[in-house]
């Protein structure tokens, strides 16, 4: 089932308390919009509320034929309740959805699907036991007297994927393939032979460079056949690469459309934030220099770590007040690193010291014991509890620490959980609201304020920002920080460079399961973390390649 | 800006279907009993109270516990089973078959705490099963679901069990302030899991375990443990409900105690608006799902309709429960 995030909170953007006013967003840009007939879709003045809190309001929005047309904004701004609107998913209350020339009324993915608008999710839905031919044509199998037409199908997904540049054995299980080829039957899948437009959901999230290199070549091939694109993403480097035109949406409106060659990505921040912002300009994370004097002892030491390939051999340290930042590809095994360190997974070797003392957890309540926290980089199937409200999310792990005899404080609870509300500025209606309806920053937020309640001696934070608008990521950020000042020893994984070139005091890069270099902040340069990512050292230690 | 959000919240519309999921038993429950004042004789009797409430103790009982089990996200198909073996047992003990024991009420006491206790050992080893291995709660207890009613037969040799012991059929027959006893029972139990789940962290676990079991392990719950617990509730509830029946009967055949009681359980769980598929659970709920599935029943038979026909209005009570639900967690 696909968790939905609720996007209904509207109201001020809250910065840790300072309440920033916005502009209102021109009316004259909604209205020069949906007059344009050379566009293959238009929706005009959209609203949509939810439970009486209103998620879009007058949003408007058009693609042209053959246009790449990114859709940006924070978490709870308004995209994917757009996106759902337009796919039948939910229906809208008000406004007009003019597509391929007609008035256009679904009232379910499906419909949409037939009469040409495919969706391509975050996450790939497919099947992994079952044929390339089996997952493309799922759901709409070709049919001889009643019978599968096996021939006519497997010829139909080679076509599909030739379209691609794509040559794979289509009567082969999916597994067996690489994620790049799966992400590629994923899209062959949704996108099909009768997309009129494609609309990809943050696709680039999961994938590496290079997957996101073949990504890019198949919206540019769209983009040649005349299908237009949708394209949601948080990384703003990726709009300049394939989009033409971009549209802004804040608090449910979209603020604003612009050719991608007029605007720049200061631009793109300060419209979805509604105000300037200073920082984009000297610093790209809110990390800003830290002072080194406050850092302790090393708390957490870990001495050659191994499992199987993916870690082979791993060596790094945290002291307290520090900031460790891993750095690696995907595949680098930073994530399986970290879940050694949790007691998720066990090691086959190394060794681990923790405060002093020998540490080997068999379970991640005993590296909680000890004083870890661990927030997890798969927010929805690893850490939130979607049907559980904010306080009982929050109060997770301390729970058993908080109660009598097996009965649960339910005051000193409260109390905890309001004054984490306050601190991180989680925006929710309260404590009983449920995580579900939350954005992911908020979620992420709860998730922090699950660990912090727990006042840990070191806190893994595995991507921390990844999913969540600009906003909430500069507020987590500077909230990392403020927690390292305080004295607690943070392991954070990124997959973002910046981030960990910022915020880490050190970084040790990860490849191929072996952690190859040791940056000091001062020495911490794009060029030489990329450098030892992809090469496994530093340009100039002999002996890097053979 | 939580003044704004909690001023939409108040002015929320109303939608129907999320009030349905929510009182919707209790609506169902409350026409229901409006409409055999109207239309069925002698409805408005303590008798008729009484045939009721006796009825509707043993699913209410093996509920309880499967409320727990489903609110983990599994299930339990064995409690009809287990009923049958606890059954079988408590009459050989207290007729002393196994051992004589000269003093009844020790032979009684014996009887009741070694025949629940075995069925709660059944229980822990479904939640074995499930938790160590990791096998399908469906297919884990599916293995007693057949197995156990076969041991309950080996047990009794496939005999009927015929006795006439009133220490022992006091939970069955008995009166505690007027009261049968098994509905005094069946009330404790409710309460104690209702409190359990709500104001206990073992209560707050399932949830999490039944919500997300992953999260839950990484937050340092004992998902195991908890897995290994509420099975073993529910077997417990299964023997203690197996007791009250064969109390009431005054014999026991391993062949008919407990009979698909787990699909009664189930069923009764689903009206009352436990999600299936785990991470929210509601007993009091669960408690007016059996009722209302029990008085649809009496209600249709009381009236000239036969049993066989009843069976089908209980489907379609079923299905109308799950579907209120599912088109309450659509906004």
């Amino acid at each position: 089932m696909i968790l939905r995030l609720a996007s209904a909170l509207i109201g001020r953007w809250l910065f840790f308390g300072i309440s920033i006013a916005m502009p209102e967003p021109s009316d004259a840009f909604r209205i020069g919009f949906a007059m344009n007939t050379d566009n293959l879709l238009s929706m005009t003045a959209i609203d949509k509320r939810f439970a009486g809190i209103p998620a879009l309001s007058g949003a408007s929005f058009a693609v042209g034929r053959g246009e790449v047309h990114a859709l940006i904004g924070q978490n709870g701004a308004g995209k994917s309740t757009l996106i759902k609107v337009l796919t039948g998913y939910y229906k809208r209350d008000a406004g007009e959805v003019v597509f391929d020339g007609k008035p256009f009324e679904v009232s379910s993915p499906q419909q949409a699907q037939a009469s040409g608008i495919s969706t391509i999710y975050q996450e790939i839905n497919l099947v992994p036991y079952r044929s390339i031919t089996e997952n493309i044509c799922l759901g709409r199998e070709a049919r001889r007297c009643g019978l599968l037409d096996w021939k006519r199908m497997h010829q139909e997904a080679e076509a599909l994927l030739q379209r691609f540049n794509v040559r794979a054995d289509v009567r082969r299980p999916l597994m067996e393939f690489n994620t790049a080829t799966q992400q590629m039957v994923a899209i062959a899948r949704a996108i099909g032979f009768s997309a009129k437009l494609v609309i990809m959901d943050e696709p680039t999230s999961s994938l590496d460079e290079r997957e996101v290199a073949v990504l890019f070549n198949v919206i540019r091939q769209l983009k040649q056949e005349g299908v237009s694109v949708v394209f949601v993403s948080h990384k703003l480097d990726e709009l300049y690469e394939v989009c033409d035109r971009v549209t802004i949406m804040r608090d449910g409106r979209t603020v604003k459309t612009a050719a991608m060659n007029e605007i720049d990505k200061i631009g793109l921040v300060s419209a979805m934030l509604g105000r300037a912002i200073e920082r984009a300009e000297g610093h790209a994370t809110a990390f800003s220099d830290r002072d080194e004097k406050k850092i302790g002892k090393v708390l957490l030491s870990a001495e050659n770590l191994a499992i199987n390939q993916i870690v082979q051999d791993v060596s790094f340290n945290v002291r307290s007040g520090e900031i460790a930042g891993f750095a690696g590809l995907l595949g680098a095994g930073r994530t399986e690193t970290a879940r050694l360190v949790f007691g998720i997974d066990r090691p086959r070797a190394g060794t681990m010291i923790f405060n002093g003392q020998t540490f080997d957890p068999n379970k991640p309540s005993d590296a909680i014991a000890a004083g870890m926290g661990f927030c997890t980089e798969d927010r929805k199937s690893e850490g939130i509890v979607p049907d559980m409200s904010v306080a009982e999310n929050m109060m997770l792990a301390l729970m058993p620490k908080l109660s009598k005899s097996g009965v649960i404080d339910e005051k000193a609870q409260r109390d905890i959980v309001e004054r984490f509300i306050r601190q991180l500025g989680i925006k929710c209606s309260g404590p009983d609201q449920k995580v579900r309806e939350l954005s992911g920053g908020n979620q992420q937020k709860v998730l922090l304020g699950r660990w912090l309640a727990m006042n840990p001696r070191l806190l893994i934070l595995d991507e921390p920002t990844r999913g969540i608008d600009v906003g909430a990521k500069a507020e987590i950020q500077a909230l990392i920080k403020t927690l390292a000042d305080q004295g607690l020893a943070v392991l954070m994984i990124s997959s973002e460079l910046e981030e960990v070139i910022e915020g880490a005091d050190r970084v040790f890069v990860l490849r191929e399961g072996i952690s190859v270099a040791e940056f000091d902040r001062d020495e911490a340069t794009e060029d030489a973390v990329m450098s030892a990512m992809a090469h496994g050292s530093a340009p100039t230690v002999a002996g890097a390649a053979p | 800006m939580t003044d704004t959000a909690r001023q939409q919240l108040i002015s929320r519309p109303f939608d129907p279907f999320d009030f349905m999921a929510r009182y919707g038993t209790l609506i169902a429950l409350a026409l229901l009993i409006l409409f055999n004042f109207a239309f069925t004789r002698n409805f408005a009797t303590m008798q008729t109270l009484n045939v009721n409430l006796t009825q509707v103790c043993t699913i209410v009982i093996v509920a309880v516990g499967m409320t727990l089990v489903i609110a983990t996200g599994g299930i339990d198909l064995s409690v009809g089973s287990l009923m049958a073996i606890s059954g079988a047992l408590a009459p050989m003990i207290f007729l002393g078959k196994i051992v004589p024991i000269g003093n009844v009420a020790l032979a009684v006491a014996a009887a009741m705490i070694i025949a629940v206790g075995v069925a709660g050992l059944f229980g822990l080893f479904n939640g074995w099963l499930i938790a160590r291995f990791r096998i399908q709660p469906i297919v884990a207890t599916l293995i007693l679901f057949i197995a156990g009613r076969g041991i309950a037969q080996v047990l009794t040799n496939g005999n009927l069990q015929t006795f006439r012991v009133p220490q022992f059929q006091w939970i069955g027959l008995g009166r505690l302030f007027g009261i049968p006893v098994q509905v005094v029972l069946m009330v404790l139990l409710v309460i104690a899991a209702a409190w359990m789940l709500k104001r206990t962290v073992f209560g707050r676990q399932i949830i999490a375990v039944g919500g997300n079991e992953r999260a839950a392990e990484l937050s340092g719950i004992a998902v195991s443990r908890v897995k290994l617990v509420v099975y073993t509730i529910s077997g417990l509830c299964a023997g203690i409900a197996g007791l009250v029946v064969i109390a009431i009967n005054s014999s026991s055949d391993a062949n008919l105690v407990g009979m698909g009681m787990e699909l009664d359980a189930i069923a009764a769980v689903a009206v009352g608006g436990t999600l299936l598929s785990g991470g929210k659970a509601t007993i009091i709920g669960t408690l007016l799902g059996a009722m209302t599935i029990q008085l649809v029943r009496y209600t249709l038979l009381a009236n000239g309709v036969p049993d066989a026909a009843a069976l089908v209005v209980k489907a379609g009570i079923i299905v109308l429960a799950v579907w209120i639900q599912q088109q309450g967690r659509r906004t």
